[in-house]
């Protein structure tokens, strides 16, 4: 019957090498989590080439859905950044593609959930830093540095409103990334000790009566969970536009 | 407990993980291999999103509004060619309406002036027969009233003559009458 496995929640995010590659001394093994990637990459690619392989002037469901997914990101990309910040669509196109799929695809059942990896969020957060501050420093020079300096404040202040400026933008990756990474693994625990509630239930005699409770709260949170895939990848499309507008215009 | 059986194979995660160690999104161990096959599936979705299918679909936007606003040219080419046919329409049937207009004011007039020389030859000639038939009615009268002194002298002689027994003599008698007709 029920052996610790069943009401470990920790259990689902455990990587497991289901193929080992050592490149160099360094452990590239595909994972369960590589396996999941490249389900996820599948998925984007069937939706965005293989749905919108026809071209049709009136288009079908999927390519619909293939539309509606750009035209999402790009007015999101062109309401943060402006027009000129359209030159990192792609970027924050395929982020989003990514991040949506793995939490979609992170929610059938066994299945892994890609993005409930700090050490994946913190990659792409990482990414995300990192074209900021490469394009910045190529756009603008020095004048980058602006984005540390606000106009306007008093000089008697400006120490402080700079190192909480700084501040402020060295924890940007951390909590892009720990925010969604956060979001994912709570669910997923969340979802998982229900699903132990009912399995506990059905096996303690008299209180299999009410373990249809923790069964309509798993479907509840499994709706809560979808807006939470959905709009987790959505704020992490937003903030990277919204740091990626710091790049294009500095000193604001 | 068939359920709780169900319920315990519901298991997807890989079997072999342990209890102890980190906690497995902390484990130092997975981060060489997550990270790498991050890079390649990353770099594989953004170049597959850059190359192929976001110039695509923009392609496909492009193709769509070109093709709307053809469509749209030529709905408008079509009202005006619509609307240039109803007013060349229009112009026909009343330039059709004004002849026939006129053709029957013209019919019209034409019947009026021929009954009207018809009715005045007519009248002329009604006329014409009127003065004639008052002429020769009063020619007739003349005559016969040139015969009435003729007759009655006629008729007084013989009366006299009958009366007197002897023969009247007619030039007295024709100038009694001459001055009773006076």
């Amino acid at each position: 019957m029920a052996t610790g496995n069943a009401i470990d929640p920790i259990h689902q995010f455990i990587v497991a090498p289901l193929a080992q590659i050592r490149i160099g001394g360094i452990d590239a093994s595909f994972t369960n989590a590589s396996l999941f990637m490249v389900v996820v990459l599948l998925a984007a690619t069937f939706l965005m080439i293989i749905g919108t392989a026809q071209k049709s002037i009136v288009p079908g469901r999927l390519q619909s859905a293939a539309e509606m997914a750009y035209e999402f990101v790009a007015s999101t990309v062109r309401g943060t950044t402006g027009t000129e910040g359209m030159k990192f669509f792609p970027l924050v196109f395929s982020l989003f593609m990514f991040v949506l799929l793995s939490n979609l695809i992170g929610l059938i059942p066994y299945t892994f959930t890609v993005t409930s990896q700090i050490v994946v969020t913190f990659a792409l957060a990482g990414l995300v830093i990192l074209t900021v501050i490469i394009y910045g420093v190529a756009k603008h020079g020095t004048h980058f540095l602006h984005l540390f300096v606000p106009s306007g404040v008093a000089p008697a202040l400006l120490p402080f409103i700079v190192l909480i400026e700084v501040i402020s933008f060295v924890s940007r990756p951390i909590s892009l990334s720990v925010r969604l990474f956060a979001n994912m693994l709570a669910g997923h625990i969340t979802l998982k000790v229900f699903g132990a509630f009912v399995a506990l239930l059905l096996s303690a005699g008299g209180w299999a009566a009410i373990s249809p409770l923790p069964l309509v709260g798993i479907v509840a949170l499994t709706a809560f969970e979808l807006l939470v895939a959905f709009l987790q990848a959505y704020v992490f499309a937003i903030l990277t536009c919204v740091y990626l507008n710091d790049a294009l215009h500095p000193g604001h | 407990m068939a359920n709780s059986a169900t319920s315990n194979t519901a298991h997807t995660e890989v079997p072999g993980g342990h209890a102890k160690g980190p906690f497995p999104p902390f484990d130092p161990n997975v981060f060489a291999p997550q990270l790498i096959w991050l890079a390649l599936v990353f770099g594989a979705l953004y170049l597959l999103m850059s190359r192929i299918a976001l110039p695509r679909i923009e392609s496909i936007f492009e193709a769509r509004r070109a093709r709307i606003a053809a469509d749209v040219d030529d709905a408008s080419s079509m009202q005006s060619k619509a609307q240039a046919a109803g007013a060349a329409y229009e112009k026909t049937l009343a330039d059709a309406k004004a002849a026939a207009q006129a053709t029957a004011q013209s019919t019209r007039d034409k019947l009026a002036t021929d009954s009207a020389a018809k009715r005045k030859s007519l009248e002329d000639q009604l006329n014409a027969k009127l003065a004639d038939a008052e002429r020769s009615i009063a020619d007739t009268k003349a005559q016969a009233m040139s015969h009435v002194t003729e007759i009655a002298t006629t008729a007084a002689a013989d009366i006299v003559a009958h009366l007197t027994g002897k023969p009247a003599d007619v030039q007295k008698i024709a100038a009694a009458i001459a001055s009773t007709k006076a």
